[in-house]
C-alpha cells in the first residue's frame, strides 16, 4: 500500500470512521452539483425529511443542458427549463450558493470551482460527473460519484468510500512544439488502457508536469478518468499558489492564504513516499495525439500508423474493429486528411483562457474551411469575458468561428449543439464514444485545441506543427 | 438493517432470475442510456430507454438487441464482458437497466462508478474470468428460461446442474449481506464525528459547520 502521498495525507485528514462495509467514512470539503445528477437526490431528501448538512460547503452551478446560443428564460427546450427551475428551487429551499447565468460566474462545473478559489489544495472534492477529477490539479482530492451518493453527501455531508492504489507517472523531458498537456493525458490513456488505472489514483509529476500552468495540469487532470483512474492529481507547488492567490475567495480573505499555505506544503507527497506503481513517460518523445477510434484509449500520434487490430491485445480486437468500421479509417493509414465537418473547441477539459489563447494563434489571418461548421465554447462567463476583452473573440469571428456562451454544447449533446447525421467532429473534449456528441452515426475525434483550430482551417486532421507561418509553441 | 429514518433496507444474499447476454468489451454508460434521455428530473420510466441506440435505427426500427428479444423480456441477470459500465458517472445507467428489470449483473470487470452506482441501488456486480463469462453467456442464450441463482455471500453462480465460483468484492458484498448498501442512514448516525472531522481541517470555517441536532 501507498504511504506518505498526498493521497494517503488528505485521505487520512478527512477520514471520519470506517464502517461496517470496510468502507472509510471520509469528510466532503467541496461539493459541486448541477442541474443533471443533482435533481433525483433532492428528491431522495425529500422522501426521507433530509436537510442538505453542509449547504456553505456545496456551490452550483447550471452547465449541461444550458443552451449556449439563446439564453433568455423560459429556455425554448421545456426539458430544459425544467431541470433549471428544479435547480433553482433546490438550492433556493437549502440555502446553497448557485453560479447562474445571471451572476456572470457560470460555467462548466469543472472550470468554475478552481476560478472561483473554491477548488484548493488538500480538501476533497466530489460532485456527480465523472471529470471532477480536474480539481485534482490542485492538490485535492476530487472524484465523481453517482446520485445515491450525491444523496449521502447532501444528508451528511460524507462518502463510504474503499482507499484505492496509488500510480505514480513520472512525465520528464520538455514537450515539443504544438505539443500540449491534452497529448501527455492521451498518450497515457493509449499506453496504460482505458481500464488502466481501475482501482488507481494517479499521482501526475516529473518536470514537465511541474513546467505546465494549472490549465494544462487541469487538462491532464480531467481526463483521468478516461484512463480508468477514478482521480488524478498533481502536488501544489508555487504554480499552484500563484492561481490561488488571484481568485475571490483568496482576494477576499488573504489573511486565510497565509494561513492554509502551511496546511498545503504538509499535504504534498513525501520525497521518500510509497506507490503502488511507478510509470515513466518521456515527455520529448511526445508528438501531437488524435484519437481513431471511439474510445479516449484509441490514441495515436499524428504521423503514426492507425494500428491494425490484430496486431492489439486479444481483449481489444473487437472494439478496434467495430471502432474502425465505424470511424471509416483504414489499419496503416495515419489520421492526418481525415475529413472533418464540425470543429469544436471547448468543453471542461480545454476551454480555458490558455487554451483559447493557442487556438486564435492559429486562427490569426486565417479562415474556416468551407466545408467546415466551428464553433468556440468558453469553460465559462468569466473565461468568454476574458477572451472577450483581450480580442480572442474577434478573431475567432473573423476566421468564421462561432462564439457562443459558456456550458458543456457539443461535448455531449445535451442542448442544440449537436452532431448530425454521420458528421466527422474535430474535439478538443474528452469522449469519443459512439453517440456522445448527439448523433449516433457521429464520429468524433479528440485532440489538443491547437489541432483543432488546424483542422478547422484545413478541413481535415492536420498536424498544426505542419502549417505554414503557424505560431505553434506555448 | 433497520435504518434510523424508519427504511428498511433489504439484505441481498442472493439474486436468482433467468439471465440476458449482453456481448462486447467497454459498453459505456453513453450507450446504455444516452445524454438525450437524462433530461428527466426523476429516473422514473427510464427503463424503456435502456440501450435505446443500439436497439432502434433512425426510424426507430427495431435492430437485433438481446433487450428486444421476446425470450429475454422477464430476464433479470445480465451478462457482461469487461469494463462495462465504462464512461460517465451517470446513475441513470443503472437506474435504467434496474427500471428495465435488472437485479444482478455477472461480468468480466465493471467499472468502478458503475459497480459503485449498482452497490447504491443494491444490484450485486459479480466477475469471472472470460471463459466462465463465455460458457455463461453461451448457456443463457440457449435457456432463456433457465435460472441463474447468485449467492452473493458464497460468492457462487448456479445454473442447470452447474455451480461455479465468482467474486464478489468484499465491501459490496458486506454491504449487500448484511443489507448496509444505503449508506444514508449508516453515516448520518456519525454526525458528531463528522463534526469533529471537520473542525480538525484547517480550510473549513467554523460557521459553515452545523449546530449539533
Ligand atoms: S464539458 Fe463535457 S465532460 Fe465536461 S462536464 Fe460538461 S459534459 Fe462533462
Amino acid at each position: 500500500m501507498s504511504e506518505g502521498t498526498l493521497y494517503d495525507k488528505v485521505w487520512d485528514r478527512h477520514k471520519v470512521t470506517t464502517l461496517p462495509t470496510g468502507q472509510d467514512q471520509l469528510f466532503v470539503g467541496l461539493h459541486l452539483i448541477h442541474e443533471v445528477t443533482s435533481p433525483q437526490a433532492f428528491g431522495m431528501l425529500r422522501e426521507r425529511d433530509l436537510e442538505v448538512a453542509y449547504p456553505e460547503l456545496t456551490h452550483a452551478t447550471v452547465d449541461h443542458i444550458v443552451p449556449t446560443a439563446d439564453q433568455s428564460r423560459p429556455y425554448e427546450e421545456d426539458a430544459a427549463e425544467e431541470m433549471m427551475s428544479e435547480l433553482e428551487r433546490n438550492v433556493r429551499e437549502a440555502g446553497i450558493d448557485f453560479s447562474d447565468p445571471d451572476s456572470g460566474d457560470q460555467g462548466i462545473v469543472h472550470v468554475v470551482g478552481p476560478e472561483q478559489g473554491l477548488t484548493q489544495p488538500g480538501k476533497t472534492i466530489v460532485c456527480g460527473d465523472s471529470h471532477t477529477s480536474t480539481h485534482g490539479a490542485f492538490g485535492a482530492l476530487a472524484f465523481g460519484i453517482g446520485t445515491s451518493q450525491i444523496r449521502d453527501v447532501l444528508a451528511t455531508g460524507t462518502l463510504a468510500f474503499e482507499k484505492q492504489k496509488v500510480r505514480k507517472i513520472e512525465v520528464d523531458g520538455e514537450l515539443g512544439d504544438g505539443v500540449g498537456a491534452k497529448d501527455v493525458i492521451l498518450e497515457i490513456i493509449r499506453r496504460l488502457g482505458t481500464e488502466g488505472g481501475v482501482g488507481y489514483v494517479y499521482e501526475y509529476a516529473g518536470s514537465a508536469i511541474e513546467s505546465l500552468g494549472m490549465e494544462g495540469r487541469m487538462s491532464i487532470c480531467n481526463m483521468s478518468i478516461e484512463g480508468g483512474a477514478r482521480a488524478g492529481y498533481v502536488n501544489p507547488d508555487e504554480t499552484t499558489y500563484e492561481w490561488l492567490e488571484e481568485t475571490d475567495y483568496f482576494r477576499e480573505n488573504p489573511e486565510k492564504f497565509e494561513e492554509l499555505k502551511p496546511y498545503w506544503e504538509s499535504i504534498r507527497s513525501d520525497d521518500d513516499a510509497e506507490y503502488d506503481d511507478v510509470v515513466r513517460i518521456d515527455a520529448d518523445e511526445l508528438e501531437p495525439v488524435v484519437t481513431w477510434g471511439t474510445t479516449p484509449g484509441q490514441g495515436i500520434g499524428i504521423t503514426d500508423p492507425i494500428p491494425e487490430p490484430e496486431a492489439l491485445p486479444a481483449d481489444k480486437q473487437d472494439t478496434a474493429r467495430r471502432a474502425q468500421e465505424h470511424m471509416r479509417v483504414e489499419p496503416g493509414e495515419t489520421m492526418a486528411g481525415y475529413d472533418i465537418d464540425v470543429a469544436f473547441l471547448g468543453s471542461c477539459t480545454n476551454a480555458r483562457l490558455p487554451d483559447l489563447r493557442r487556438a486564435a494563434r492559429i486562427v490569426e489571418g486565417r479562415e474556416v474551411h468551407d466545408d467546415v461548421r466551428a464553433l468556440v465554447v468558453p469553460g465559462s462567463q468569466r473565461v468568454q469575458k476574458a477572451a472577450e476583452e483581450e480580442g480572442l473573440k474577434d478573431v475567432f469571428e473573423a476566421a468564421g468561428f462561432e462564439w457562443r456562451n459558456a456550458g458543456c454544447s457539443m461535448c455531449l449533446g445535451m442542448n442544440e449543439d449537436q452532431l448530425e447525421g454521420d458528421e466527422a467532429c474535430a474535439s478538443s473534449s474528452n469522449r469519443n464514444f459512439v453517440g456522445r456528441q448527439g448523433s449516433k452515426d457521429g464520429r468524433t475525434v479528440l485532440m489538443n485545441p491547437r489541432m483543432v483550430a488546424a483542422a478547422a482551417i484545413t478541413g481535415e486532421v492536420t498536424d498544426v506543427r505542419e502549417l505554414p507561418e503557424a505560431e505553434v509553441t506555448a | 438493517m433497520a435504518d434510523a429514518d424508519g427504511v428498511e433496507i433489504p439484505e441481498v444474499d442472493s439474486v436468482s432470475g433467468s439471465g440476458v447476454p449482453i456481448r462486447g468489451n467497454d459498453i459505456d454508460t453513453d450507450q446504455i442510456i444516452p445524454a438525450r434521455f437524462m433530461k428527466v428530473v426523476t429516473f422514473d420510466g427510464l427503463g424503456e430507454f435502456a440501450f435505446f441506440d443500439l436497439r432502434f435505427d433512425e426510424d426507430d426500427e427495431q435492430k437485433d438487441h438481446p433487450f428486444n428479444e421476446e425470450r429475454f423480456q422477464d430476464s433479470s441477470v445480465m451478462v457482461v464482458n469487461s469494463n462495462f459500465g465504462c464512461g460517465s458517472s451517470r446513475e441513470h445507467a443503472p437506474q435504467a437497466l434496474m427500471r428495465w428489470g435488472i437485479d444482478a449483473i455477472i461480468g468480466e470487470s465493471f467499472a468502478e462508478i458503475f459497480a459503485g452506482n449498482c452497490l447504491a441501488l443494491g444490484i450485486p456486480t459479480v466477475t469471472a474470468d472470460a471463459e466462465t463469462i463465455e460458457e455463461l453467456q453461451d448457456w443463457v442464450d440457449e435457456n432463456p428460461d433457465g435460472d441463474l441463482e447468485i449467492d452473493v455471500e458464497a460468492e457462487t453462480v448456479t445454473y442447470g446442474s452447474e455451480t461455479i465460483d465468482v467474486t464478489v468484492d468484499d465491501a459490496q458484498r458486506k454491504a449487500l449481506v448484511e443489507g448496509v448498501w444505503d449508506t444514508t442512514a449508516l453515516m448520518k448516525s456519525n454526525a458528531a464525528a463528522v463534526r469533529d472531522t471537520a473542525r480538525e481541517l484547517p480550510y473549513v470555517e467554523a460557521d459553515a459547520i452545523p449546530e449539533a441536532e
